[in-house]
């Protein structure tokens, strides 16, 4: 039950004009300019993907369901985790939260009109689709085998898949994602409403701030080092292979520079969304707003000095190796300061638990875990037992799907309001989060296990004594598939038969709730001016918002 | 950068018509493309940064090779190069100066001259490019140094067994190291011309719009964010000059 039900004498009635319905057709989709739009229209590219790499993931737990190698070959195995990574990470989890929902919100919590260059935004949809085409083709080609890390000089000389065509979509769709970041950083400089001054900004702005700063500083990277590797591949001359007097953990090094930092593209945004579901389901301001804010600042700079962390076995000085390690462990620092600040808010405050908050608590129990394993894994010693093993698929499952996706449905679910103007069915999302729950535990929590028992990854057989665990993750799997057909399935059912929103439901106090909901194309009537804090509440009984503008 | 150009195709004259619909005032709009392309730069800074640590770590790992390697670069004509391009930053400057100033007549000029330095730059570096590749120096199968250095392999080959008793002066030289470093001399400068390149498009839709009166003193955004650019473009091109051709002198 929502907590703040309209009263009975008042009826909610959609706004007559708003950006849905602004203009009908495909071509004022597809030549839209609307932040508002262009997020939608990265929501179905986005999903479209997940469920691509949730076919992949099928495959590979049907096949852990026996320690035999039965379902598919070794060599088909390899492609469908690949495969399975390289669409989730680059086509899925990066642009997730971001080119969705950062797209829809950034503008409307600084109260402008659009981001900084709606071209720009456009153009980054039609790149990353160009992108994802390009490796969808490769897909359909035949696949490619060599792990989403793209390991020198298999990626360059020995494999004889579609390293070739995966390799440029995935530089191509890099470009939507720099794009992303470039006009998110623009926007959040230059256009904020008059009175919005930095540290009365919404978390989750923050959390977007650290997080393009990561996009524009690290994707530039990986762009070369995919360009390097490619010429390397096509013409055999090159810097990576040793037959050609190249250095592989060269390769190493540059890619894990950006994909470290990558983790946190994924997560950061996540946590800007935890930050302003806790703050609006407990009303309360959020405790130490800014040590969360500086902490997404911090995570996005030392997150950039720690990728030494994935070479602590392939060659990399013992100095080397200590140091990183050291580094790493500080990262987890600033994350565990949010953990805290969370929890801490939610002391002695009286929660709604409404579908959005679960998902909340369910990414700081499940980051936790992930983050926690994290340290393990930063500690020399014991990285060297469970490298390369099913403890560290484990790991970061716990941070990307536990972590970032949990954070990713929360935050459809808390905004849906607003983007499409009807409320989901609360019962039926209270049963998909717990679903997702316990079908994600299931699922990964049997993996730390057969890790630290030796179990490696990336394999299609294993001895019989594992065969329990895995059986327990592959049940738990088709749990989980069914707690993300769950939330897709209602919200596009909500879309027409879900009672209609007010424009602030929860009610919060961000800008984006003081419109219609959906919002009209311009966003506001009149050009807000802020004279509140981020989480100003009143108390819980007086309903209305603190400082109308 | 493409943004603030397209701006101003909405408004069908210059001035506030300019203004994109976003914005609340030109000055807003001015601090956002500037911002863009700062962060743009930015990321360009990263990109060249992938190969300058592939340069750093092979040169540190095999330096006479890429001294050899370095010797094979013709110092003239880079550094012609180099002086065509400071020079083109210099009018690319006054260029901005004159959109600043409201002086068509000179912008168009400037902007010319500064086209036609970068083309020069392109014109050189191709015939050095041609250079490299009939000497086959462009690495791969064909790759071969000149008659007077020794490589491991031509070493092995000689009767005497020479290669026992390397002279100290002379250190036997691995061919595919020096590949090595036309292959990173090949990709950086690539790189960076195909920069030139996109710079000189840029200009030559400057020159266009330049004609047709689109940029006035309240308005020049495009003409000072290319010139941005320009110099970025020129300064990647004084850190590349040095790194790559002069090198094989310190003997
Ligand atoms: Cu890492």
């Amino acid at each position: 039950m929502i907590s703040t039900a309209p009263k009975p004498s008042e009826v909610i009635v959609p706004p007559q004009r708003h950006y849905l319905n602004a203009g009908y057709g495909v071509k004022s989709w597809l030549l839209t300019t609307d932040h508002k739009r262009i997020g939608l229209l990265y929501l179905a590219s986005i999903t479209l993907f997940f469920f691509l790499g949730g076919a992949f993931a099928t495959i590979i737990r049907l096949e852990l369901a026996t320690p035999a190698g039965d379902l598919v070959s070794s060599e088909n195995y390899n492609k469908f985790f690949t495969m399975h990574g390289v669409v989730m990470i680059f086509f899925f989890l990066i642009p997730s939260v971001p080119a969705v929902l950062g797209n829809f919100l950034i503008p409307l919590m600084i109260g402008a009109k659009d981001v900084a260059f709606p071209r720009l935004n456009l153009l980054s949809w039609y790149v990353y689709n160009i992108g994802a085409i390009i490796t969808l083709y490769a897909i359909i080609a035949g696949g490619v085998d060599t792990g989403w890390t793209f390991y020198a000089p298999l990626s360059t000389t020995y494999s004889n898949t579609n390293v070739m065509a995966t390799g440029v979509g995935i530089f191509i769709t890099g470009f939507s994602s720099i794009l992303t970041g470039l006009n998110f950083i623009v926007t959040i400089h230059t256009l904020r409403a008059p009175g919005l001054t930095w540290l009365k900004m919404p978390l989750f702005l923050w959390a977007h701030y650290a997080t393009s700063l990561i996009q524009v500083l690290g994707t530039p990277v990986i762009a070369i080092t995919i360009l390097l590797l490619a010429f390397e591949r096509a013409v055999h001359v090159g810097i990576f292979d040793p037959a050609l007097g190249g250095d592989p953990v060269l390769f190493q090094h540059l890619f894990w520079f950006y994909s470290h930092p990558a983790v946190y593209i994924m997560i950061l945004p996540s946590m800007g969304i935890v930050s302003e579901i806790v703050a609006t389901f407990v009303r309360k301001n959020i405790f130490g707003y800014k040590f969360i804010a500086f902490s997404s600042i911090a995570i996005a700079v030392f997150g950039f000095l720690v990728w030494g962390h994935h070479m602590f076995v392939s060659s990399q000085s013992v100095y080397a190796g200590m140091v990183f390690s050291f580094l790493s462990m500080a990262v987890a620092i600033p994350s565990a300061v949010k953990v805290f600040n969370w929890t801490a808010t939610l002391y002695k405050s009286s929660v709604s638990y409404q579908t959005p908050m679960l998902y909340a608590f369910g990414f700081i129990g499940l980051f936790t875990i992930g983050g926690l394993t994290g340290l393990f894994l930063a500690a020399l010693g014991f990285d060297v037992h469970v490298h390369d093993t099913y403890f560290v698929v484990a790991h970061f499952h716990y941070i990307m799907v536990g972590g970032a996706i949990m954070g990713y449905l929360g935050g459809l679910h808390y905004w849906w309001p607003k983007i499409s103007g009807r409320m989901y069915p609360e019962g039926w999302a209270k049963l998909g989060v717990l679903t997702i729950f316990v079908g994600f535990n299931l699922t990964f929590f049997p993996q730390f296990l057969l890790g630290y028992m030796g179990m490696p990854r990336r394999y299609h057989a294993y001895s019989e004594e594992f065969q329990v665990l895995n059986v327990m993750s592959s049940a738990g799997a088709s749990i989980l598939a069914v707690g993300y057909l769950l939330p897709m399935i209602y919200l596009i059912w909500s879309m027409r038969y879900g009672p209609v929103a007010s424009a602030n439901p929860w009610p919060s106090t961000g800008l984006e709730w003081r419109t219609s909901s959906p919002p009209p194309p311009e966003n506001f009537e009149k050009t807000p001016v802020v004279t509140w804090h981020a989480y100003e509440f009143k108390p819980r009984d007086q309903a209305e918002i603190v400082g109308e503008f | 950068m493409a943004e603030s150009h397209a701006a101003t195709v909405e408004g069908s004259g210059p001035s506030t018509t300019a203004l994109a619909h976003h914005f609340e005032d030109m000055e807003q709009q001015r601090e956002a493309g500037t911002l863009g392309m700062w962060v743009f730069l930015i990321t360009e800074i990263m990109f060249f940064g992938g190969m300058f640590l592939a340069y750093t770590l092979y040169r540190s790992k095999y330096p006479d090779e890429f001294a050899r390697g370095s010797r094979e670069l013709s110092i003239l004509l880079g550094g012609i190069n180099t002086v065509v391009l400071i020079g083109s930053s210099l009018t690319m400057a006054m260029a901005v100066h004159s959109a600043q100033t409201g002086n068509r007549k000179k912008l168009i000029g400037f902007l010319a001259v500064t086209l036609l330095l970068g083309l020069t730059f392109l014109g050189i570096k191709a015939v050095e490019y041609t250079e490299k590749f009939e000497h086959h120096h462009f690495p791969g199968v064909n790759f071969k140094l000149g008659e007077h250095s020794e490589t491991a392999s031509q070493v092995a080959q000689k009767p005497d067994g020479a290669a026992a008793q390397p002279q100290a002066q002379k250190p036997v030289l691995d061919s595919k190291r020096v590949q090595l470093f036309f292959w990173i001399y090949f990709a950086m400068t690539g790189m960076h011309a195909l920069h030139m390149i996109i710079g000189a498009g840029a200009l030559s839709f400057l020159i266009y719009y330049s004609r047709k009166g689109r940029y006035t003193p309240e308005y020049y955004a495009p003409v000072e964010l290319t010139g941005l650019y320009w110099h970025f473009v020129d300064i990647v091109w004084i850190f590349l000059f040095p790194l790559l051709y002069l090198l094989g002198l310190h003997e």
